[in-house]
């Protein structure tokens, strides 16, 4: 027969002090981890969702990212009249040459300066991505110093308001507008006239990248592999989506740092769940032997302890999340290898993470409870209650 | 039995309890130390005599834009400056994509580039053969071990910023005082292969006469391309490292909030022991204080019975910590930001420090309470 979990609770009562103690050991290991893995999972989002299925990003061959790109701009008109780029109302293939750029902006807060991407994209490239709206003023218009900023860039950002000018490159640039693309990566960038920002970076004649609208993804499909089959482009051909995902990992370090650190912590923390529970069943140890007596089998000893253990562990998981909350939907930078700027994402506290975050936690309750719930169970009935 | 030995047995007397405490601070102290070692050598390291006299200039915009080449032959005019090379990131590939087989391509003036890097050794033969050989280039050491790479070994880079592939030769190794997984070649390679990368340098470093020019020649030289259509910023090699670090993100509030995380547990678990461990003696209290024990001396009994535990703890975190840091500083895999990098005695000082503060601060509680206590009501405590 089992013992009821009601035992156990009322033991943890019981040892109010001891209990609450060991469970915020628990917490801040778990909201260590959470942290951790809430900032992967926000990272994640923001470059998932930034990629558009039926956007076919043109680069040259061998270039990893649109920064390291370049291709003549005689290409570009062979590259619209390519057959599966859906057309514009007035006819026109949805078809954007682009350049990205990177210039450092000091933050706000005045932790440093920080490399941003600025990207000169045709009026088509406005079309081909739905997703961004303008948030407050306009678009930019062809042919003027004037940018767009993305809504991360107007909130960490001095000058980055409708009205203020910018410095970069050969002069002063006019923000007319700010965008929000739904937490995507283009939040983290400036956007501006293609033919301006090629002429003040000194890269006139050509594109770093092309990207193609595709009709439908099948199409993007069959337009990823056209270009990238043509041998007179020795361009490639990828999907958005597939090109956002790479930059996934750039959260790299924190994922290398952050599993480090956790599984440090929790040892830590499974050694001081153990010492907790060693004493509840030396306390206890009477008790048990009661129990034994009365007729409950080794068994259910040990898996009471266990459960008993386990119990702990998840007040702490509880409290580790709770201690989390106040922090999800925090906005913070990372610098992105491909794009060599500074990406801004925010903590995203999804049910998976929590539920990692539970299972994290029971493990330490189990490591830390196991050895201890054993030892209760082959106690020695005699020797204990003469104790 | 003298009152260190009392201490140490009473510290140690319940040994399981012990040794569980002392391994959950010694994982804590070992994190604690790492942490605060990278925030040493991020932030606090003002790095070697040779690194402080050398400086790196870049396209004021940002790092990925290039200057003229001939802004090296104006800079050499900048009084203080003795040496100057140029350097191109390459950012090839070599084998395939994976971070592990990362590490950085330099194209350069092989005429130069050991005058301005004075801590780099090369043997002059291979230097030499380096200098005569447009496609030769010479490679770290420790990267030449961790691919057996020898002199006469053909590698290929393949290219991604520029639109070709490098067939080089080693010619020769060099040993610098920290790993820098760092390829050298010479940039004619890439100029005659690609146009556009023609007469174009991504960063100057420059070498300082004196620690004291250091600051006056980075003045000088950004004053010197204010106006031009390509304007400069110089900085201390430090400075620039120092930037890649805050481009990576909030490192320090990142740091910070470990080490607050990791110092709160600790205390949490110490405290508990040392709660549990009193409160179990509370009659053995009693009998000190009959034998004639006086509070303040049962206090630092208790307390120094928890330093001692705590100690040993962040003795072994420190320890595990050492060995860790030199094995990540000499693992190429592990990218740029922990090369090098090692445990100051400050930093074990500072962690050993942490840890004595642990167990006094956890003890101090439960230990106070022990000490009021009246004998007669700690004579009838039943455990």
């Amino acid at each position: 027969m089992a013992i009821p979990i009601s035992y156990n609770i009322r033991n943890l009562k019981l040892r109010k002090g001891l209990t609450i103690m060991t469970a915020l050991g628990i917490a801040l290991t778990v909201t260590t981890a959470v942290f951790l893995m809430a900032l992967l999972a926000g990272l994640k989002k923001a470059f998932m969702a930034s990629g558009d299925p039926i956007n076919v990003l043109v680069m040259r061959q061998g270039s990893t990212a649109e920064l390291s790109g370049g291709f003549d701009a005689n290409l570009f008109p062979t590259l619209r009249t390519l057959p599966g780029i859906a057309k514009d109302a007035h006819g026109d293939p949805i078809a954007s040459g682009e350049w990205v750029v990177v210039v450092v902006l000091p933050r706000k807060d005045g932790t440093g300066e920080v490399n941003v991407s600025v990207r000169g994209l045709m009026p088509e490239g406005l079309t081909l991505r739905p997703n961004a709206k303008l948030v407050e003023g306009r678009w930019f218009t062809p042919g003027q110093r004037e940018i767009v900023v993305g809504k991360s860039i107007h909130d960490r950002f001095n000058g980055a308001n409708v009205g203020d000018t910018m410095d970069f490159a050969k002069g002063q640039w006019k923000v007319v507008g700010v965008f929000d693309s739904g937490g995507t990566a283009y939040d983290s960038e400036l956007w501006g006239d293609v033919n301006q920002i090629a002429a003040d970076f000194d890269r006139q004649g050509g594109y770093a990248s092309a990207y193609l609208r595709a009709t439908d993804p099948i199409a993007a499909d069959a337009l990823k592999h056209r270009v990238s089959d043509d041998q007179r482009l020795k361009l490639e051909g990828t999907l958005e989506t597939d090109y956002y995902e790479k930059q996934t990992s750039s959260g790299g370090p924190i994922k290398f740092i952050g599993t480090f650190v956790a599984i440090i912590m929790a040892i830590g923390s499974s050694f001081a769940a153990m010492n907790t529970m060693y004493a509840a069943v030396a306390y206890r140890s009477r008790e048990i032997a009661t129990l034994r007596i009365i007729g409950f089998s080794r068994p259910s000893i040990l898996t009471s302890f266990v459960i008993e253990a386990l119990l702990l562990s998840l007040l702490g998981a509880i409290v580790g999340i709770v201690l989390i909350l106040p922090f999800n939907g925090m906005t913070t930078g990372i610098g992105n290898q491909l794009t060599f700027s500074e990406t801004v994402f925010s903590l995203h506290l999804t049910w998976g993470v929590a539920v990692a975050a539970v299972l994290f936690a029971m493990i330490m309750g189990l490591l830390g409870g196991f050895a201890p719930a054993w030892h209760a169970a082959r106690q020695d009935i005699l020797t204990s209650l003469r104790a | 039995m003298t009152l260190t030995r009392f201490v140490t047995k009473s510290a140690f007397r319940n040994k399981r309890r012990s040794l569980l405490t002392v391994l959950s601070i010694t994982f804590s102290l070992l994190l604690l130390t790492l942490m605060m070692t990278i925030w040493h050598s991020f932030y606090l390291d003002k790095g070697s005599t040779e690194s402080a006299l050398r400086l790196i200039t870049r396209h004021r915009v940002s790092l990925t834009e290039s200057m003229p080449i001939y802004y090296r032959e104006k800079m050499r005019t900048v009084p203080g400056v003795v040496a100057v090379a140029p350097t191109q990131w390459f950012g090839g590939l070599y084998k395939d994509d994976k971070p592990e087989n990362f590490f950085a391509q330099f194209g350069t003036d092989p005429a130069e580039i050991f005058k301005v890097q004075t801590d780099f050794k090369i043997p002059d033969d291979q230097l030499a053969a380096w200098q005569r050989d447009q496609a030769g280039c010479v490679v770290d050491s420790e990267l030449a071990k961790k691919y057996g790479w020898k002199i006469g070994d053909r590698i290929v880079i393949k290219g991604t910023i520029f639109p070709v592939d490098l067939e080089l030769t080693i010619r020769g190794i060099f040993t610098a005082p920290q790993p820098t997984i760092t390829v050298y070649f010479n940039y004619k390679y890439v100029e005659e292969a690609v146009p556009f990368a023609k007469g174009h340098a991504g960063t100057f470093n420059i070498l300082a006469d004196s620690p004291e020019d250091v600051p006056k020649i980075a003045t000088a030289i950004d004053a010197m391309f204010h106006n031009s259509p390509e304007p400069t910023k110089t900085e201390t090699e430090k400075a620039f490292q120092l930037g890649f670090i805050n481009s990576l993100g909030n490192v320090k509030a990142f740091i910070l909030s470990i080490c607050f995380a990791v110092v709160f547990a600790t205390l949490l678990v110490s405290a508990n022991t040392m709660a549990m461990s009193i409160r179990e003696r509370t009659r053995e209290v009693a009998v000190l204080k009959t034998l004639g024990f006086t509070r303040q001396s049962i206090l630092g009994l208790y307390v120094s019975e928890s330093i001692t535990v705590a100690l040993v703890g962040g003795f072994l975190g420190c320890l595990l910590a050492i060995g860790l840091v030199s094995a990540m500083a000499k693992a190429p895999g592990m990218g740029f930001f922990f090369l090098g990098m090692q445990v100051t005695i400050p930093t074990f000082l500072l962690s050993i420090f942490v840890a004595a503060m642990v167990g006094f601060l956890s003890a101090i509680l439960p230990a106070y309470h022990a000490a009021k206590l009246s004998i007669v009501e700690g004579l009838r405590h039943i455990g």
